[in-house]
């Protein structure tokens, strides 16, 4: 067994280990094939859990040469097998054994050896596969080159249990993406794994059920395969529910709510399906509990927020189960203390204790972005839910230094949740504004990945609500050059969200506040993003415009200066391809432009523009004969300068006879507009 | 399933005694630990403890509010018929809203007995609460503290009472809400509270399906116990424990006879035997007789190696002449066998093999408790569901009570019966006997030409004082009185089965192998038991167990075929084990070694312990069942 040496001495027994090793190696070139044989064996003695001898071998040269004599087909099956028993031992050492393995072609060579009839020695071939696949140094990829390899395995999967547990072990680390899940499948899979789940040995099971994870994972057309197989004349989704049961191993339990979660995200089974309600839920929730390890809690954490994502009846049922929110609270509480750890950690590098502690961290890490995860999740829908939130022990403290940690997977996290709980009006009004979350929120929009950039710039969207407090401060802080560079990023989410802050911000605001938003933005750019090929973002820019363009004194003040553009852009809209919406939000603008006092002109003396405006009123789009109506009503408005001469050119242009009919309009809104429109006429 | 606003449910109807069985069935399998007939088991709510506003209906499992819900001031709860015993490890109730009324004010939950029933539950001392207007628990306490969610008409609310950690949690449709009360006193009466007009709740104490799945929750805190035991930590004393282990198999192998074996295991464990060789070889040889019907035998070498010792037991003594006679009948006792015909090989051994070790079998053993019989103190009575109704290591002069299946005598026993000697395999004449015959007609025997009144009694005080003067500190045989009124025993006892009765006695048996010379030596025989028994009745007053057991015996000749009558069983070689661990005992005793292996001692004492923890109420007893351990 390997024993612990002391650094110093460790150097002093150096020059006489590798002299030992030499000789090891040098017996796997002698011409007596016995004596090879016996070679090998002393050789998978010397080696066995012991790093060091294991690093020598590989330094000199030991592994070419075992796998020339395992590919050999001169070598005796006995010797080839303890060749792959002794590969096998190289690889649990550490990282850098296993490269040096992958770098020495060990994969098609043992690939190879599984085509040799002999069972033990495609089992030791499997073993030694199984280590050096399962590494994370090893590109999965390798499995795959091969197109004859997957079948093979698959064919492989009936000689025993042990060729079960390390093919299914293989297949559950080598499936990492879409294309590998659906080489799996059509190879199939899922025919040939599933009678395993019922295997009497647990290991099988067990890998058994982790293929299936794998596999099932963001993948339709499997997960709807699985629901129709049957195991034993048992559905595949009952066997999964069976493996949940409470006297189960944890790891069984979690790895089966995993395939059932992963079922339901795909659609295969209703989110109101018992199995899921009353079975993998509670089951998950379960799993974050106290009393389970670190890892288990994590995993549980995060597929459970996977899972009722998009369903708030399952976000309902979760936040009243066991305790779930207060539950996660304890997820804060570990390590009890981060400061100890950081002034221990300053003592020294090399200590077992510190690196032990360096894990713990990792952990601490892991379960905050865990429960801020599933906090998002649990609060993406359900105002009461949001409530119980922050009120737990706190929670928004908790979120605020989240939002400034070292580590960007909790940042997102914390992010994620805080960008939840800004759905709720309530919430921006109070606790929002009390914990100033704004001020980190703008701190991480400085500089940070855009992950985390799109979720910090949505909130900071719902902070700046009208009716958020919390929008004064933020406008303080100089947010608008911010936001303006955001509408200019590659990324459309991050483009929406910034033209999205500033309308929310435009809302309503003071002149000097649109007047610098325009400022910054330029108009040049505004016009880039009135013909942005994302509709999102030309939605929010025509919103921007329309807020801009609010009250009389705005109006004719931007008018005057921007109006020439501005007309271009609203006919350039109104004679494209757009949807209805697009076009209603336009002509709200022109309805606005019309309620200006000078900027009223701009329309009046464009015959073009009067011609769409009439071409609407007769739209069959109720919304658009709607804001048409709107916008000719502001025009010929009584009480205001040249109205007469307005109303004149108006019904010399037909536009009378269009608002007559449509006082008999069915739209009763329509009606009362056109009449209104009407009166001023009659005035 | 009744279904809501169905027609209540009353006796007699199909429908309730269907649900009647369910509910049996259930609670059966939920709560095997718990001993009904000591800690009965909430089945209904109390028509006797409840306040006078609350109204009960369908069979008790619905409640209503009848009164006129003002304020809180009129608030009435009822409390379940039994409160919960520990035994039950986990217990669960559910109860469906079937109207949340004019306000919703009710409250689930649990309470001590007395407690003010003018209340809803968790307002007061030992009473606990969760209130469905606002979600709140209330534990003991005027002011709830947030817990779940609020519930109203078509929610089923479950209650759970982990009594392993004095824990208990709701469900709400299914749904654990967490734990909510923590620290909860013993003897809880499952309690539901209304407080407004036109609320209606039903309970389900496991009439029907539960909706949470309660049995999952139960595997997991078994698995939890079962891991427990499983990982004690032995530490240091590993090398102690194994020796202890070895000297048990060993000391049981012993016991039993099996000199071989123990010999072998001592050679292979290096553990020493404390009895001599020859001396287990004497013992195996009498039980090896017994128990191949060859009492007479058995009595004679008794006599020959252990002088004194029968004439110290006459109790003993009557038990085995009483088996002799029985062994006449059957044809295989030596004293008739000999006047037969018969190749003696068939009737040399007995039946299978002379195994003598008890059989724990996987059904729910009735253990005796401290009422019924306060003498075995440290006893465990193995299940007995199997025929070989096994009595080893049982030292107590167990009396085989076959009889005592006679309540079905009136209608299956011809008992009065002409026997003639002359013509012994004749059909008997019977004529119908009325069943009020007092017993003391029973023991006047004349065989020749006479008429025999047999009647067997069933007078059940009789057997409760066996069941007292039966002292035992280990094992008790598995048949009390009590499971051997069961009529399961005696059905298995009469299917034919020819693996275990004696070969000669399959085909055409006959009283005493059919030989005349034999019958006349068994009647002679009976009188001389008969004899004895009046003497010993001098010597040391009368026995009512004696009488019994002569009865019984002498009743066997009432019947054309014996084998096939209501007393028949007394026949069956199975019959021969209990008196043989008896005879085993008495001889170990008289050597002075332990009458008793210390294998079964342990295992009584396990069992005693784990009823030692339902009585004071630790929960986990309900998921250590020492059957879980017997394979």
């Amino acid at each position: 067994k390997g024993q612990m040496l002391k650094p110093p001495l460790m150097c002093a027994f150096s020059s006489e280990v590798t002299a030992t090793s030499r000789h090891y190696v040098d017996r796997l070139f002698d011409p007596d094939p016995q004596k090879v044989l016996q070679g090998v064996i002393d050789m998978k003695n010397a080696v066995i859990g012991n790093n060091k001898q294991k690093a020598n071998l590989i330094v000199l040269g030991a592994v070419p040469r075992l796998l020339y004599l395992l590919q050999q087909s001169s070598s005796s099956l006995e010797l080839r097998t303890e060749c792959a028993v002794v590969l096998g031992s190289l690889a649990m050492g550490t990282e850098n054994n296993i490269k040096s393995l992958v770098d020495c072609h060990i994969i098609p060579a043992l690939l190879q050896g599984l085509l040799c009839p002999e069972l033990i020695f495609i089992e030791v071939c499997l073993r030694c596969l199984r280590t050096v696949f399962i590494s994370p140094v090893t590109p999965v990829q390798l499995l795959y080159t091969d197109p004859t390899v997957i079948p093979h395995l698959m064919s492989l999967l009936s000689r025993s249990q042990r060729t079960q547990e390390y093919i299914t072990q293989i297949f559950s680390h080598c499936c990492k993406t879409p294309e590998h899940q659906t080489v799996l499948f059509n190879h199939g899979a899922i025919q040939n794994i599933a009678p395993l789940l019922i295997s009497p040995s647990y290991k099988v099971r067990m890998q058994a059920l982790k293929c299936f994870s794998v596999l099932a994972y963001e993948n339709t057309q499997v997960s709807m395969t699985l629901v129709n197989v049957l195991v034993d004349g048992e559905l595949l989704s009952q066997v999964f529910v069976r493996m949940m049961q409470r006297d189960q191993p944890i790891e069984m339990q979690l790895t089966a709510a995993k395939c059932l979660t992963y079922m339901c995200r795909a659609g295969a089974i209703r989110t109101d399906d018992s199995c899921v309600v009353l079975k993998t839920l509670p089951c998950l929730v379960r799993m974050c509990s106290k009393e389970h390890l670190l890892e288990e809690r994590v995993e549980g954490a995060e597929t459970l927020a996977y899972l009722m994502e998009p369903d708030v009846e399952l976000q309902r049922i979760a936040s009243t189960t066991d305790h779930l929110v207060a539950m996660l609270a304890d997820y804060f509480k570990y390590p009890s203390s981060v400061s100890a750890i950081t002034d221990i950690k300053r003592v020294g590098h090399y200590d077992p204790i510190i690196l032990s502690l360096d894990h713990d961290l990792k952990h601490a890490h892991e379960l905050r972005q865990a429960a801020f995860k599933l906090y998002a999740s649990l609060g993406s829908n359900d105002e009461d839910i949001r409530k119980k939130i922050t009120e737990t022990e706190n929670m928004m403290d908790r979120i605020v230094s989240g939002l400034s940690e070292s580590s960007i997977k909790v940042r997102l996290a914390a992010v994620r949740c805080l960008h939840s709980l800004s759905r709720s009006v309530q919430q921006l009004r109070t606790s929002f504004h009390d914990h100033a979350v704004w001020r980190p929120l703008m701190k991480l929009l400085q500089n940070a990945p855009d992950e985390v950039l799109v979720m910090a710039s949505s909130t900071l969207c719902n902070l700046l609500l009208e009716f958020s407090p919390s929008k004064e401060p933020i406008l303080e802080s100089g947010v608008i050059e911010l936001l303006c560079s955001l509408t200019q990023s590659d990324s459309p989410a991050l483009r929406v969200n910034g033209i999205w802050a500033l309308m929310n911000m435009a809302f309503q605001a003071e002149q000097k506040v649109k007047v610098e938003i325009v400022r910054s933005l330029g108009t040049e750019q505004l016009f880039r993003l009135l013909s942005d090929p994302d509709s999102n973002v030309l939605m929010k820019t025509l919103g921007l415009l329309r807020n801009l363009l609010s009250t009389r004194p705005h109006i004719d003040q931007i008018m005057s200066s921007h109006g020439k553009q501005i007309m271009q852009a609203v006919t350039l809209i109104l004679e494209a391809e757009h949807s209805i919406e697009v076009k209603e939000q336009t002509l709200c603008i022109l309805a606005n432009i019309a309620d200006g006092n000078t900027a009223k002109e701009l329309i009046m003396t464009n015959d073009d523009m009067l011609q769409k405006i009439k071409y609407y009123m007769g739209h069959s789009n109720v919304k658009l004969q709607l804001a048409a109506t709107f916008c000719i009503s502001n025009l010929i408005w009584n009480e205001e300068d040249g109205s007469q001469e307005r109303q004149d050119k108006l019904r010399e242009m037909g536009f009378v006879d269009i608002l007559h009919k449509l006082t008999q309009a069915s739209d009763p809104n329509l009606c009362d507009r056109a009449k209104t429109a009407m009166q001023q006429y009659l005035a | 399933m009744a279904e809501l606003g169905a027609g209540s449910l009353s006796l007699g109807d199909p429908a309730f005694n269907y649900q009647e069985h369910e509910l049996n069935e259930r609670l059966k399998r939920l709560y095997p630990a718990v001993n009904e007939e000591e800690t009965p088991l909430p089945r209904s709510w109390s028509p006797k403890d409840k306040y006078s506003y609350i109204g009960l209906s369908q069979n008790n499992l619905r409640v209503h509010y009848k009164g006129h819900g003002k304020n809180h001031k009129d608030a009435a709860s009822v409390r379940a018929t039994h409160p919960i015993p520990a035994a039950c490890g986990i217990y669960y109730f559910e109860v469906k809203i079937v109207s949340k009324g004019r306000d919703g004010y009710m409250g689930i939950g649990l309470s001590a007995q007395g407690v003010n029933m003018n209340r809803l539950p968790g307002w007061d001392k030992h009473s606990y609460g969760y209130h469905g207007d606002d979600g709140h628990s209330f534990c003991s306490s005027g002011t709830g503290q947030p817990y779940g969610p609020t519930f109203t008409t078509g929610d089923v609310i479950g209650c759970c009472v982990n009594l392993i950690n004095n824990t208990c949690f709701y469900t709400k449709n299914g749904i654990s809400l967490g734990v909510a009360f923590t620290d909860l006193p013993p003897n809880l009466y499952p309690t539901v509270g209304l407080q407004t007009p036109g609320e209606i709740v039903d309970a389900n104490f496991g009439q029907q399906p539960f909706v949470f799945d309660i049995e999952d929750y139960m595997s997991e805190w078994r698995a939890k116990i079962h891991g427990m035991i499983a990982r004690f930590p032995i530490g240091e004393r590993l090398g102690e424990w194994q020796s202890v282990l070895q000297n048990m198999v060993s000391s049981y192998l012993v016991h039993h006879g099996y000199c071989a074996t123990a010999t072998a295991f001592a050679r292979a464990t290096e553990t020493i035997i404390q009895e001599e060789q020859t001396s287990i070889k004497n013992r195996q040889r009498i039980q090896k007789l017994v128990l191949a019907g060859r009492v007479g035998e058995a009595i004679d070498a008794t006599q020959h190696l252990y002088p004194g010792l029968l004439e110290h037991n006459p109790n003993l003594l009557f038990m085995l002449k009483c088996r002799q006679f029985v062994e006449m009948v059957n044809g295989t006792d030596s004293e008739v066998r000999c006047l037969t015909i018969r190749s003696p090989k068939s009737q040399d051994s007995y039946p299978g093999s002379p195994s003598l070790s008890p059989r724990h079998g996987a059904s729910n053993t009735h253990l005796h408790t401290g009422a019924d019989s306060p003498t075995c103190s440290n006893g465990v009575t193995p299940p007995n569901k199997s025929k070989s109704h096994s009595g080893t290591g049982s030292s107590s002069i167990k009396y085989p009570s076959v009889s005592s299946s006679a309540s079905s005598s009136t209608s299956s026993s011809p008992s009065s019966v002409n026997y003639s000697e002359s013509n012994s395999s004749d059909s008997t004449k019977s004529q119908p006997h009325s069943a009020n015959s007092t017993q003391e007609t029973s023991l006047s025997l004349n065989f020749r030409r006479n008429q025999t009144h047999v009647t067997r009694s069933s007078n059940h005080d009789s057997e409760m004082e066996i069941e007292a003067e039966h002292y035992t500190n280990g094992v008790v045989e598995g048949s009390s009185a009590r499971i051997m009124n069961g009529t399961y025993k005696h059905e298995e006892i009469l299917q034919p089965d020819d693996n275990s009765i004696d070969e000669g006695c399959t085909n055409g048996r006959q009283l005493c192998g059919g030989n005349q010379a034999a019958t006349e030596r068994m009647i002679h025989f009976g009188r001389e038991l008969q004899a004895l028994n009046e003497q010993l009745g001098r010597e040391y007053g009368k026995n009512a167990t004696h009488k019994k057991m002569l009865q019984d015996a002498f009743s066997l000749l009432a019947y054309s075929d014996p084998w096939n009558c209501p007393v028949g069983q007394q026949l069956d070689p199975t019959q021969r084990e209990s008196l043989c661990s008896a005879l085993n005992s008495a001889i170990l005793e008289s050597q002075n070694l332990p009458k008793q292996p210390p294998l079964m001692l342990a295992l009584g004492q396990a069992t005693e312990c784990v009823q030692l923890m339902a009585r004071v109420r630790s929960g986990s007893c309900s998921f250590a069942r020492v059957d879980n351990f017997l394979h």
